[in-house]
């Protein structure tokens, strides 16, 4: 139990996808002008991390053990997949969020944090229940991520950046502050 | 037509009371209570302390005035943050280094996003925390207090990206003994501050008596330290009960950074949120964090990342916690 919990700190705050290891850079950058984009990407986001880390776990588990060297290529058509179906069913359901989130729905399929979750897993080697914590920990560390960015961004939306710092300068500079401050997780778990 | 001539009926917009109080005067109290504080850190570490100081808040002045944008040197808020980076900071850490947090503080904290008034981040605690991940060693180094008053407590001159030579006596500060040797240190002497450190981290009373006039003069909102302090001491109180030998909350209170920054840093009318509900939360994250990373982080002291944390929810805090308009009902619907 205490090693699920600390499964789930780990990747939401000490070992966080986004501002500690750097993954899933693209959305990011991409969907974080509004708060209520944002929130909803991380979330389609940690959908899509469920199902490949089930996939994953099935794949790894009950095919893989023969033909290791397709693990890459297994994943990917998953993942690829597993974006189809949540497009899909936020065309249907969420026409609007369907129209904001524009190209970087579609986009989910070469976020590389997903990529990650699946090989992490892997090479970590976790059961099906700790694969799922780990999944949702990710999902939500993203979620959060893209959160704390984006109500930044709209914060500063109507301050006087100079110019050199307009659109991307400042959005990176906001990013690297983002991730000085989660460097404080840094190491923990590991004291006395 | 003079314009001596007072006209009859003057027609303003409100408001129509105004305070005395502006910005730059606000600003220059706050750096005057920092002085109490900057002589008792000369006090225990000598003139290096000084120096230092002086570094830092040059580097921060140089760049306010090279990329701000004209006339913001003269509202004191760009020397607070140089002396408040400064007062963070180890004696024997060379001085180019200190000049250098400050220059990011200033340059990347506050002018990039637009400049005072619009930054999320506190600049201080970014130029520290650019130090802690650029020059981790340097700035861990801690000078023992003491010695005499005009002897360096380390290579304060090295040039820059050459090895400062190692010639000043060092020691651990009390959460690092804690830490990472499980002692303890007497309340007495962490109280009176004569234990190494940073250079504000050692003056609990002197940061104390600040901000008790600070706050009496209306320029820093007390529910914000009241927040962090009754929170670490609530929560330190209940680890320590539970786990006998983590540190008992008198010593949470009166170690580290928590004193200066909670006092100083926290409360940043920039960086903090703008209700008062929105602050009680703010103060609680602060010390909730802070407890947490020292107890169970790898970091022996927390206080500069809880902070930086915590600015970061304040647009969430302050949406989150956004008075209701008077004459629309609860729940939001109007």
């Amino acid at each position: 139990m205490s090693n699920l919990a600390w499964i789930f700190v780990s990747t939401l705050l000490v070992n966080n996808f986004t501002l500690v290891m750097f993954l899933g850079l693209c959305s990011f950058f991409g969907v974080t002008a509004k708060i209520e984009t944002a929130w909803r990407l991380g979330l389609a986001n940690t959908f899509v991390l469920l199902l490949t880390a089930i996939f994953a776990w099935l794949l790894n588990t009950f095919v893989l053990g023969a033909a290791p060297y397709l693990r890459i290529v297994a994943f990917i058509v998953v993942i690829a997949s597993a974006v189809q179906f949540v497009e899909m069913a936020v065309r249907k359901y969420l026409p609007v969020l369907f129209r904001q989130l524009g190209i970087y729905l579609p986009l989910i399929t070469t976020n590389c944090a997903i990529l990650g979750l699946a090989l992490f897993q892997t090479s970590r080697h976790y059961t099906l229940i700790e694969g799922l914590v780990f999944a949702i920990g990710a999902g939500l560390g993203l979620t959060l991520a893209l959160s704390l960015m984006a109500s930044i961004r709209e914060r500063i939306e109507v301050a006087d950046v100079p110019r050199i710092a307009r659109r991307m300068g400042l959005v990176l500079v906001i990013a690297s502050s983002l991730s000085m401050a989660f460097m404080g997780f840094a190491g923990m778990g590991s004291a006395p | 037509m003079s314009a001596a001539v007072a006209p009859a009926l003057v027609v303003t917009a409100s408001p129509h009371v105004r305070s005395q109080d502006s910005t730059p005067r606000i600003m220059w109290n706050v750096a005057a209570t920092l002085v109490p504080i900057i002589v008792a850190a000369t006090w225990f570490f000598g003139v290096s302390s000084l120096l230092v100081i002086a570094a830092a808040t040059a580097g921060a002045l140089a760049t306010e005035r090279a990329f701000g944008r004209g006339g913001t040197l003269a509202d004191g808020s760009a020397a607070i943050t140089g002396m408040l980076l400064g007062l963070t900071l180890p004696a024997g850490l060379s001085l180019w280094m200190a000049a250098l947090g400050g220059a990011f503080g200033i340059g990347f904290g506050k002018v990039v996003w637009g400049g005072l008034g619009q930054n999320v981040f506190n600049p201080a605690l970014l130029g520290r925390a650019f130090l802690q991940a650029a020059f981790p060693v340097a700035i861990t180094t801690w000078p023992t207090v003491g010695g005499r008053f005009w002897t360096l407590k380390g290579d304060l001159f090295a040039l820059p990206f050459t090895h400062p030579l190692p010639d000043a006596i060092t020691s651990a500060t009390p959460l690092g003994l804690l830490k990472f040797e499980g002692k303890g240190t007497a309340i007495e002497q962490l109280i009176l501050g004569n234990t190494s450190g940073s250079l504000g981290e050692t003056a609990a009373l002197v940061i104390l008596a600040g901000g008790i006039y600070l706050a009496w003069r209306g320029y820093l909102n007390w529910r914000i330290p009241a927040a962090v302090l009754l929170t670490v001491i609530v929560f330190s109180a209940i680890v320590h009960a539970v786990d006998a030998h983590r540190p008992d909350p008198l010593f949470m209170l009166f170690s580290g950074g928590l004193m200066l920054g909670t006092v100083y840093m926290a409360t940043d009318p920039v960086t903090s949120p703008v209700t008062n509900r929105g602050r009680w939360v703010f103060g609680a994250g602060v010390g909730v964090l802070v407890v947490v990373i020292r107890i169970w982080g790898g970091l022996p002291e927390g206080v500069m990342y809880a902070i930086l944390f915590m600015n970061a929810l304040v647009p969430f805090i302050n949406r989150a916690t956004q008075p209701r308009l008077f004459g629309t009902r609860l729940g939001g619907a109007t």
